[in-house]
């Protein structure tokens, strides 16, 4: 693609493809860009495309035929030159002047990075979200890994972490995990779902408006059942033991609030665990435009946006769980609006017909209601913190415990995670609080939304490939 | 199948397949040392996040694991500390 584009598109999973999708249809030149050998995020997560007969993960995949669909048009749009997709180009920056500038790094070759800058006037980001996590006595073993990492080795490479795996968190993103690994033959011993699943009768419209969700979830319900994995309402798993591995979890039953019921503990071996209590939004492109936040009902802030995914910074949109954790159709749907913004503030016919346009409003309508509810019957519990000794590991990268959390909230006076990590170092290494910063933001006792620490650097990058930026 | 080599030993892979996804395809699923504790760690977060399953890769540090596709040869060290 020769000529100047009209739009730049950060996140090539759900909400990106279907942006970028709805733009080339409407005859917009589009950068797509994304970190991963694949379109399709994590959600679509795929290995690259010369590989997918030697790792076949088709049987995993939820919305398959949409995810084609995607890729076919993506692909007509790269065959029409209208297209530049950017895979493996980790952006790290993204600034605005008279146009916007994504600062990327091509590393297609990794270890070696290219300075790629990116420029368009529009700016459409949709970086999706990652599991958020509750530290817990022994989450630091290894074994232990995040529900999205487990299913993204199995969906991204065919591998499974272990051969006797326990899940615990709380969400609905539990039951594919256990789904996709149980039909790979892995024993999946228990689940520990810390809700109680009568929390959605309180919200009925939401269940009932949205017949496929329970129709998906009804899916993995028959496969947990085909292969006897049992998922245990109302109980978490509250430690890890082990050396080199972890061997065993502790599981417990959890009363009204979260905490532990006394003399319920008990002890599974294992080799491997995945935990994740929802999502964080990835905002780290955001955050530095200053654009406006809002309060979601699970606990995040997020992107606020118009009826058309317009940020409050002109000429940046944004899609998918940066808006508000809600899943796939949500993000289809609002990447499709975003892009019909796009087509409308640049001066350009829209792209979707009016019947199309008024279903992708009642679906992000829809979907938000459902995502609401969910984040409602599935939240943080209040107690999670009575699971931590004084000498848990909460921030995993700089090592800083419980204690330490807990004593710069006692006695230094810390109100939120910035003002930890200033007395701790938590959230001061490699991952820059990405981990362990909504579980700070829980213990320095915050009732406000989480809101991530802003980094200026999305993510690493090296200075050779700076120093090779000469303009 | 092709081979990668980690720490001088060579490690099949599947074509496709990330470095992370091959060390655990092998059984393994720690390659570090942290920097205070001096414990294990390995792949965490799987997607690029957390920073855990970082490896030295061509000689480059600071690589992690579970982004870099594997490559016929590349040689991967492991046993990186976070200071590097």
């Amino acid at each position: 693609m020769s000529e100047p584009a009209d739009l730049v598109v950060v996140g090539a999973g759900p909400a990106g493809m279907a942006a970028a999708v709805t733009a080339l249809a409407g005859g917009l030149r589009v950068v797509l860009v994304d970190s991963g050998p694949a379109v399709g995020g994590q959600f679509w997560r795929h290995p690259p495309e010369h590989a997918r007969v030697a790792i076949p993960t088709g049987d995993l995949h939820h919305g398959l035929r949409e995810y084609l669909a995607l890729c076919a048009a993506l692909s007509a749009g790269r065959a029409a030159g209208r297209l530049d997709l950017r895979l493996a180009h980790h952006v790290w920056s993204a600034v605005r002047d008279d146009e916007f500038a994504v600062h990327a790094a091509d590393r297609r070759e990794a270890p070696r990075e290219r300075p790629v800058v990116l420029r368009a006037p529009r700016l459409l980001v949709a970086t999706g979200a990652y599991d958020r996590q509750l530290p817990f006595p022994g989450w630091d073993l290894p074994g232990v890994l995040t529900i999205g990492g487990l299913q993204a080795l199995l969906k991204g490479g065919g591998v499974a972490a272990g051969s006797r795996v326990a899940l615990g968190g709380t969400g609905p993103f539990l039951l594919p995990v256990a789904a996709g690994l149980a039909a790979r033959g892995i024993a999946v011993v228990t689940v520990c779902e810390a809700a109680d699943p009568r929390a959605w009768l309180r919200h009925p419209g939401a269940l009932l408006r949205n017949p496929g969700k329970w129709a998906e979830g009804a899916g993995y319900a028959a496969v947990l059942a085909r292969h006897r994995v049992p998922v245990r309402p109302r109980t978490a798993i509250t430690g890890a033991e082990g050396g080199e591995r972890v061997t065993s979890v502790r599981i417990a039953s959890l009363t009204s609030d979260g905490s532990p019921r006394p003399g319920t503990e008990r002890r599974v071996e294992v080799d491997a665990v995945g935990v994740g209590w929802g999502f964080a939004p990835q905002l780290d492109l955001l955050l530095p435009f200053g654009c406006e936040l809002t309060d979601s009902a699970d606990g995040n802030a997020v992107v606020a946006v118009d009826d058309g995914q317009r940020t409050t910074v002109p000429g940046l949109y944004a899609a998918g769980e940066a808006c508000g954790v809600g899943g796939a159709p949500l993000a289809v749907a609002e990447g499709r609006l975003a892009a019909e913004s796009v087509l409308a503030d640049s001066g350009a016919a829209p792209a979707l017909s009016r019947k199309s346009l008024v279903r992708a409003r009642a679906t992000v309508a829809r979907q938000r209601a459902f995502a609401r509810a969910m984040s409602m019957a599935h939240p943080v519990p209040a107690a999670w913190s009575s699971w931590l000794t004084d000498e848990t590991v909460v921030c995993r990268c700089e090592e800083v415990t419980a204690g330490a959390v807990r004593a710069a909230c006692a006695e230094g006076g810390a109100h939120d995670h910035r003002q930890v990590k200033q007395l701790t170092r938590a959230g001061m290494g490699w991952c820059q609080g990405r981990m362990c910063g909504p579980a700070v933001h829980c213990l320095a006792a915050q009732k406000r939304a989480y809101v991530p620490a802003e980094r200026l650097v999305a993510t690493p990058v090296t200075l050779g490939a700076l120093a090779q930026l000469d303009e | 199948m092709s081979e990668i080599v980690v720490d001088g030993e060579p490690l099949p892979f599947v074509e496709g397949q990330t470095v992370a996804a091959a060390l655990v395809a092998a059984g393994r699923v720690a390659w570090r040392t942290t920097r205070v504790q001096h414990r294990p760690r390995g792949v965490f977060c799987g997607i690029g996040v957390c920073f855990d399953c970082l490896v030295r890769i061509e000689g480059t540090g600071g690589q992690r694991a579970c982004l870099v596709q594997a490559v016929a040869g590349m040689t991967v060290t492991t046993g990186e500390h976070d200071d590097e």
